[in-house]
């Protein structure tokens, strides 16, 4: 697709909200060591499902900072999503006050919004599954909210009252690259000079956990959780589950230069395809991915062998892992079997729309700290996987490019690109 | 330099019509048609009357399989899409696949559905959901579909910001028009009518409990109780302006020349708050990207939500924009019902009708405008020149969105500039 503006876009603050460490650092230690946040589901109770493990934020809102009527009003994934707001806009440095808020925009994504709640309240609605006709009187005042996804964004629009475009994506599995990249664009179109944009998902619940074990899409391995999610690895046997989010605040290069704001890495690049081939299968081929790579990449005007780091989609499913190893095959040719990639989802589990935002978080950490994270439990090799997947240990090497993808149901196939923030040559 | 956004092809699925005639005979005639529903027996509900699509299935129409693995409402996406790219008539087959995009809004999946398998799961010990509750429910259910039956392989989005969405996937497929998409399906569709989906918008206190469809539904007049929902919606085929050209498309109804999005950025309190300046300031920015004076626009249709608070903060953005009585206002959700995202899409229908048959379709109500709510409303159906048509629409949460239309005049240097 076109170049269309020269309007640049950075990002200048990061917040998130993720198993194993509910703040920015927390999260960058948990992966930076390798450590792993699966476990037996406690949030509900999984017994009976085929799939009983996830990664869960050990997550308490109050002492994250909302206040009693924001833990009433929202469900869990917007409580995330104002947590990892409110830590990215203070690492910003940004005041938003005056005109400011009028060119501030919001953008957040989010796969299944406010399904959690959905699912509480239907129980009590319908006794149980017993009424088709479940009994409205019985329904909590914020049922609403909890039905439209749009209140993830509008939740942090009211929060620092801002005027600018407010959008929630929702394209699955790729919401929280897509949802970034619409606010990319709306800074490159000159829409918003700043966006606060990431994801959140909860999506821990009894009808989440069915779903995929319905599908068998999530991994049986229950007897060992926190070695469970395995990406790449020959003995893979599903993805786990998981939940959080991540906001980034993206901001036009020049208006963050004008504040001296730190800059953590430029967004060079985004573009998404789809496969039009079904809604849960891949074609081994890795085409779309691929074309959504080489895509971001021309944006970013970047070789393929710049690439020094790809956080890869790992969601630690058969057909996932092969297609996207023939989509880097297919994209960056040789230079797949030297570049590192790994897969954070090892560690933190898939948070379905929110795990794309929170990889673009550690992308963003990635180019800012000079360290790859690794892909946990890798130990067997599968002869079809066979590129750097960077197991178990975290490399410290320049990274000066880091390419991000996403797949998800429906065909969707995202790329987005961060790099260090350099002079254009003219 | 600009690529232009045009839209070449529609298929309406509403209350007031599964067919552009349809939709625009009803609307003109002022014909009502919202009624008791019969999804389900709702008689136990506040609410009891909604704006349902009649006689609606696409059974014999979509492969039997593919219909058990989706919801009512991307029933409605399948046949809208249909309706709309043979109205185009655009053969997908000879357009690069991934150059075309589907984008469309929705903010509330697929409800039925979910409601079934939620039964399913909370009333059986084998606490089970069925294979394709994974597929059909979640929000972008139904543009995945449609990528896959139209081999739609470009960039697709998924807008879930409430009942502005549908304004906004026509901004989005303008943007992604001018990165280099031919052709995206885009638009809005809604099918909240299940019972746990009525309850969830039964909470808000904004829907009318009146049951005479005549009465239930009246925006901007001093007897406003609330809105009625209603299902449905429309997709568009939204082309680049050269390739609709190229091809000599039939039709060309009307071009996407501004938008504007806007966040209240405050909480409504009782419903009662909102803002007008925020919502004008959305009209503005879509003005301002059209190049268009607030005075040559000839008809507004808005967002005419029937709840006193809020009908009060529009009437007063769209003074502020258009000056008193400025403009000639029409709304038509009084006869099919809020229809959510697919609301604002049957809303940009109506304008590129209009300014196909240059008419101004009558308005349905106020008869009598609350203080403060008198606006220019279209009293009659009348020949008039309707060159641009701006489309307002607003989200539960604070969102503001406005879209404006030109009609497309056969030109013969194309105009381009940026």
């Amino acid at each position: 697709m076109r170049n269309c503006s020269l309007r640049r876009t950075v990002v200048t603050g990061v917040g998130v909200v993720a198993p194993g460490g509910s703040t920015r650092k927390a999260f960058w230690k948990c992966l930076t060591e390798g450590r792993t946040a699966t476990r037996r589901i406690t949030l509900f109770d999984a017994s009976t499902f085929r799939s009983q493990v996830a990664a869960e934020c050990d997550f308490d809102p109050t002492q994250a900072g909302l206040s009693a009527r924001d833990i009433r009003r929202s469900d869990r994934y917007v409580q995330f999503g104002l947590v990892a707001a409110a830590e990215a806009l203070a690492d910003s440095g940004l005041e938003l006050d005056g005109p400011l808020l009028d060119r501030t925009g919001v953008v957040m994504g989010s796969a299944v919004g406010g399904t959690t709640a959905l699912e509480s309240e239907y129980v009590v609605l319908s006794d149980t599954g017993r009424d088709w006709l479940v009994d409205a009187d019985y329904a909590s005042p914020f049922l609403y909210h909890a039905l439209v996804p749009s209140s993830l964004a509008a939740d942090i629009a009211v929060r620092y009252g801002v005027h600018g475009p407010v959008q929630v994506i929702s394209t699955g599995c790729t919401s929280g690259i897509d949802a970034i990249g619409y606010a990319h664009q709306l800074v490159q179109d000159g829409e918003a000079d700043v966006v606060i944009a990431g994801a959140a998902d909860s999506p821990l619940s009894p009808v989440t956990a069915a779903s995929f074990d319905a599908i068998k899409a999530t991994t049986p391995n229950n007897d060992a959780p926190e070695r469970a999610s395995r990406p790449f690895d020959r003995d893979r046997s599903g993805f786990v589950l998981g939940e959080g989010g991540a906001v980034l605040i993206l901001e036009e290069l020049e208006h963050a230069r004008r504040r001296s704001a730190p800059i953590y890495c430029e967004l060079t690049g985004y573009a998404a395809r789809s496969n039009g081939f079904h809604m849960t299968g891949l074609r081994q081929d890795g085409v779309e991915m691929s074309l959504a790579i080489d895509d971001a990449l021309r944006q970013a005007r970047t070789n393929a062998d710049e690439v020094s780091y790809i956080c890869a989609h790992g969601s630690g499913t058969r057909q996932n892992d092969r297609h996207e190893t023939a989509a880097f095959k297919r994209s960056l040719g040789h230079h797949a079997y030297q570049v590192p990639i790994s897969s954070i989802k090892s560690m933190i589990g898939h948070s379905l729309g929110a795990i794309g935002a929170i990889e673009m978080a550690a992308c963003a950490l990635a180019v800012d700290g000079n360290t790859v994270p690794p892909t946990a439990n890798w130990e067997n090799r599968d002869p079809e996987c066979d590129l750097d997947y960077v197991p178990n240990t975290a490399r410290e090497l320049p990274v000066e490019v880091a390419l991000s993808v996403g797949s998800g149901f429906g065909g969707f196939q995202s790329a987005m690109i961060f790099a260090r923030l350099r002079e254009l040559a003219s | 330099m600009i690529r232009r956004a045009v839209v070449t092809g529609i298929g309406v699925v509403a209350p007031s019509g599964t067919s552009t005639d349809e939709h625009w005979a009803t609307i003109s005639a002022g014909e009502s048609r919202l009624g008791p529903v019969s999804l389900f027996d709702a008689s136990s509900y506040r609410t009891t009357i909604a704006g349902e699509v009649k006689g609606f299935s696409v059974e014999g129409k979509v492969d039997g399989r593919l219909l058990v693995q989706t919801d009512r409402w991307t029933h409605m996406g399948f046949q809208a899409a249909e309706q709309a790219l043979a109205d185009s008539s655009l053969d997908l087959s000879t357009v690069d696949p991934y150059a075309v995009s589907v984008v469309m809004a929705s903010s509330s999946g697929g409800n039925q559905f979910g409601q079934r398998e939620l039964q399913r799961l909370w009333s059986q010990p084998s606490r089970t959901v069925g294979a394709y509750q994974s597929i059909a429910w979640f929000y972008a259910a139904t543009v995945g579909q449609l990528s896959i039956r139209h081999q739609a392989k470009g960039p697709n989005n998924v807008l879930v910001s409430e009942s502005a969405g549908g304004l906004d996937s026509l901004a989005h497929a303008a943007r992604s028009i001018n990165r280099g998409v031919s052709v995206v399906l885009a638009g809005g569709i809604e099918a909240p009518l299940s019972p746990y989906a009525l309850s969830c918008q039964l909470r808000t206190g904004w829907l009318s409990p009146r049951t005479d469809p005549r009465r239930a539904y009246l925006p901007f007049d001093t007897d406003a109780a609330g809105y009625v929902p209603g299902e449905g919606g429309v997709v568009f085929v939204v082309e680049d302006l050269e390739h609709a050209l190229g091809r000599a498309a039939p039709t060309i109804y009307g071009e996407i020349t501004g938008w504007g999005a806007t966040h209240d950025g405050e909480r409504a309190v009782n419903g009662l708050v909102g803002s007008p300046h925020q919502y004008a300031r959305a009209m503005r920015l879509a003005l301002e990207r059209g190049e268009t004076e607030p005075g040559d626009v000839h008809m507004v249709i808005p967002d005419a939500l029937g709840v006193p608070g809020p009908d009060l903060v529009e009437a007063t953005a769209i003074n502020e924009v258009f000056g008193a009585k400025g403009v000639p206002v029409t709304s038509h959700k009084a006869l099919t019902g809020r229809l959510y995202q697919g609301g604002a899409a049957l809303d940009v229908t109506t304008g590129l009708l209009a300014m196909r048959e240059q008419v101004i379709p009558g308005t349905a109500g106020p008869r009598r405008p609350a203080k403060g709510c008198e606006l220019n409303f279209a009293q009659q159906t009348r020949a008039s020149t309707v060159d641009s048509v701006m489309v307002g629409a607003r989200g539960f949460g604070g969102y503001n969105s406005a879209v404006l239309l030109r009609r497309y005049a056969n030109e013969t240097a194309v105009v381009t500039g940026g």
